[in-house]
């Protein structure tokens, strides 16, 4: 399956962007550059939804890494909804846990963000 | 013993083809129901490593995939022809150091095999 990216920013400022499919060294430049779009436009809080990611690999932490690096350049942020155990693997094993902010639902990434 | 060897150009969209063949030919050889998902990660990254390689060194030359089921062991070589490795490819090697159950790489200035095994059931 291939990739899917749409996204949509609410009122409190946050873009959230949802991502389905594989993320892999085929598909990952496509989310590069729909995460370099949106920092372009001045988004700059950047809330990636990974529930219906079916694949994720190394490139596609690259990209996402790449887009944190974006982000606060400007100040802003690039966090994650994961709850899937073998996307989640990926992120402990490669130490990307300590770098992003993950969240079990987008609600709850809201809620936080709030406090 | 059964041996599945592929060689495929060094595209990225063959990197998929790679992960699809290793998991049907995991499946085959016995490869618990939860480590497949781990098996067709690191064997994609490996084949994505050898696939960035090649296209900085020797586009025109094939990656060489070889499936083995050698009875306990599952046993997967990824072979590039690259002589010199790619510059940033840490993310890539802590996943797949994080995902082979056993690991050994051999770099030769011919190129580097990475080889990957798991048990069967």
């Amino acid at each position: 399956m291939d990739l899917k990216v749409t996204d949509y920013t609410s009122d409190d400022g946050i873009t959230v962007i949802n991502v389905e499919g594989e993320i892999d060294v085929y598909t990952a430049p496509k989310l590069r550059e729909k995460l370099i779009d949106l920092v372009n436009k001045g988004k700059f809080h950047l809330l990636v939804d990974m529930e219906k990611v079916e694949f994720l690999d190394s490139t596609g932490l690259g990209v996402l890494v790449g887009g944190l690096k974006r982000v606060r350049a400007h100040d802003g942020s690039l966090e994650l909804v994961c709850t899937q155990e073998r996307i989640l693997k990926i992120f402990r094993i490669t130490g990307l846990t300590k770098v992003f902010g993950i969240h079990t639902s987008i609600d709850e990434a809201r809620e936080k963000r709030a406090k | 013993m059964g041996t599945v060897e592929v060689a495929f150009s060094a595209l990225p969209i063959h990197v998929r083809t790679a992960r699809m063949v290793t998991k049907a030919v995991a499946v085959r050889s016995g490869v618990a129901e939860q480590l497949l998902d781990e098996v067709r990660l690191a064997v994609g990254e490996a084949c994505s490593r050898a696939v960035e390689a090649h296209q900085k060194h020797c586009p025109e030359e094939p990656v060489r995939l070889a499936l083995t089921d050698a009875g306990e062991r599952f046993s997967v070589a990824v072979s590039d022809r690259a002589q010199s490795q790619p510059e940033d490819d840490g993310l890539s090697m802590a996943v797949i150091k994080g995902l082979a159950d056993e690991l050994e790489i051999v770099s030769t200035p011919e190129g580097t095999t990475i080889s990957m095994s798991w048990p069967t059931r």
